[in-house]
């Protein structure tokens, strides 16, 4: 029981990865309709340059601070820049764009940070771990857990208390209206992308000093990520932490109870992703596309 | 009555598709002008070609301001509203959060006196200040469209068929109420409609629009007396 318990917990502090990254996913999604396939590759380059600040010496919650900020202007500089001149081309345009700009941050991140393996990461805390009963709590997941609890509370301040966060659900429901009441619809858009970056930066440099720096390290966080999105609903936030918390959940009770699955736990975000899509394509939170003739 | 709006020459197409030849009209102030025209002549694209909505050439002047390859958002920032075709809502917002967009761009601190202000003139949209637009019916869409639009407090507001869609009663009790805000608070409109009836009842002066080309033009009253146009758009 205890071991199932700590297994839960584990999966919980993933779970909450997997969520932030979703949200980040959901956030893009639900103002441009674009599946962004290079939100883990962005987190990636922001965990860079978190890297890059605290090998120059920066104390780390800085270094935190300042990757979020530069990752903030780098996404809505992507929004401006290759994003804007393709906005209303076919779906199959944007993906194969957002594909490209997943291969294109990968090989910039080796050319320019080199593509050895980074393992002095600092930690923003310490590690430890609790043992109530015989459940083991670690520190890794009480941040991860808190860190989405604060960003949930964040986001849902930002959207529903005040002026810029009521203009992104305007553009997002109908970015025509929007704009024909004076919202400048292209500064939105930026902001939400500038906003998902910075949330993907923040999962990044918490999550991937446990399990080390390197060109990959994001990707098969991204699958979870897009398992989480896929189950919880796209057009969803609430949906996307809910779907978070339980792909993390299956994935660290898979690990456990299924060795046949051990080295290919990968089958279970596609697993979900499969089923949801066979089942309940919007999600579980999301909302049937349903159009009014 | 000076000049608030001067078009001429307005072209407008869609990709290689011309769809308006080169209209001449114009607005003045406290005005209601009416654009009348069958399916496909134009009307929509008259006002989305106003709002910077379509690939527009020729001169619009409105205010002082030379409007043509302006954004929307500009365009709505120097006080024109735009209620668009079939239900211009935010259907995710509620009611209230409809109106506060429909402010976006003011920085007085009069804003939810003006909520107040349309609430008592759209008394429906009070009752309903919290639910989302989308749960609203056709015709509370529609006066919610509106005001959103007068909550920019523009000064010339652009109706694309209020009418489409609704039931004649709400109609009637619609164009009643944008005939008083014409009336008593000398608010500018140009409304485009295929119900010739309604929108003659309403407006001063008026265009007829036939496939991209205005082809009658005069008050409301002579409009209503032209033998062609009766026989096209009043059905006697």
């Amino acid at each position: 029981m205890s071991l199932f318990l700590t297994q839960l917990m584990n999966g919980i502090g993933n779970g909450a990865v997997y969520a932030s990254l979703a949200l980040a996913l959901v956030l893009i999604f639900r103002t441009t309709g674009i599946l962004n396939f290079a939100q883990g590759e962005m987190a990636l380059y922001s965990t860079y340059l978190f890297w890059y600040f605290t090998d120059r010496g920066l104390p780390v919650v800085v270094a935190i601070l300042a990757a979020m900020a530069l990752s903030f202007i780098g996404g809505a500089l992507v929004e401006r820049v290759v994003i804007r001149p393709v906005e209303h081309s076919s779906p199959l345009v944007l993906v194969i764009v957002t594909i490209g700009l997943f291969l294109a941050l990968n090989s910039i991140v080796q050319v320019q940070f080199g593509s050895d393996i980074k393992t002095n990461l600092p930690r923003a805390y310490p590690k430890h771990t609790w043992r109530p009963g015989n459940v083991q709590i670690s520190a890794d997941t009480l941040v991860l857990v808190g860190m989405l609890a604060v960003v949930c509370v964040l986001l849902y301040l930002l959207f529903q208390r005040t002026k810029i966060g009521l203009a992104m659900r305007a553009v997002a429901s109908s970015s025509e209206s929007a704009r024909l009441s004076g919202v400048p619809v292209g500064q939105m858009l930026m902001f939400g992308w500038g906003l998902a970056a910075a949330l993907g930066a923040l999962a990044g440099v918490l999550v991937i000093p446990q399990i080390g720096l390197q060109a990959s390290s994001m990707q098969s966080i991204l699958v979870f990520s897009f398992a989480a999105a896929a189950l919880g609903g796209f057009d969803s936030p609430v949906g996307a932490v809910v779907g978070g918390l339980i792909v993390g959940v299956a994935e660290a009770l898979t690990t456990q109870y299924v060795h046949a699955l051990n080295g290919i736990v990968l089958i279970v975000p596609f697993g979900l992703i499969l089923g949801v899509l066979m089942v309940r394509p919007q999600g579980l939170f999301g909302r049937r596309t349903v159009e009014r003739v | 009555m000076s000049v608030l709006l001067e078009v001429s020459e307005l072209r407008a197409s869609y990709g290689a598709v011309r769809v308006l030849h080169g209209l001449d009209f114009v607005v003045n102030e406290g005005e209601a002008v009416v654009i009348l025209g069958a399916n496909g002549a134009g009307k929509t694209t008259t006002l989305r070609a106003l709002s910077g909505m379509v690939e527009t050439s020729g001169h619009v002047h409105f205010d002082g301001h030379s409007i043509v390859g302006s954004r929307s958002e500009q365009i709505s920032r120097i006080g024109i509203a735009h209620v668009p075709q079939g239900r211009g809502t935010i259907v995710d917002l509620t009611v209230a959060e409809n109106l506060r967009i429909g402010a976006y761009r003011r920085r007085d601190r009069e804003v939810a006196a003006d909520i107040e202000r349309w609430y008592d003139v759209f008394p429906k949209l009070e009752a309903r200040a919290d639910q989302q637009a989308g749960n609203l019916s056709g015709g509370e869409q529609q006066m919610l469209a509106i005001a959103r639009a007068l909550m920019s407090r523009p000064k010339l507001v652009l109706l694309d068929e209020p009418s489409l869609g609704l039931a004649p009663i709400v109609t009637q009790e619609l164009f009643r109420t944008l005939g008083e805000l014409n009336h008593t608070e000398g608010l500018s409109m140009l409304i485009v409609e295929q119900n010739a009836n309604l929108a003659l009842g309403i407006g001063s002066r008026g265009y007829v629009l036939e496939t991209g080309s205005i082809v009658v033009s005069g008050t409301t009253d002579e409009l209503a007396g032209d033998d062609g146009v009766r026989r096209a758009y009043l059905g006697v």
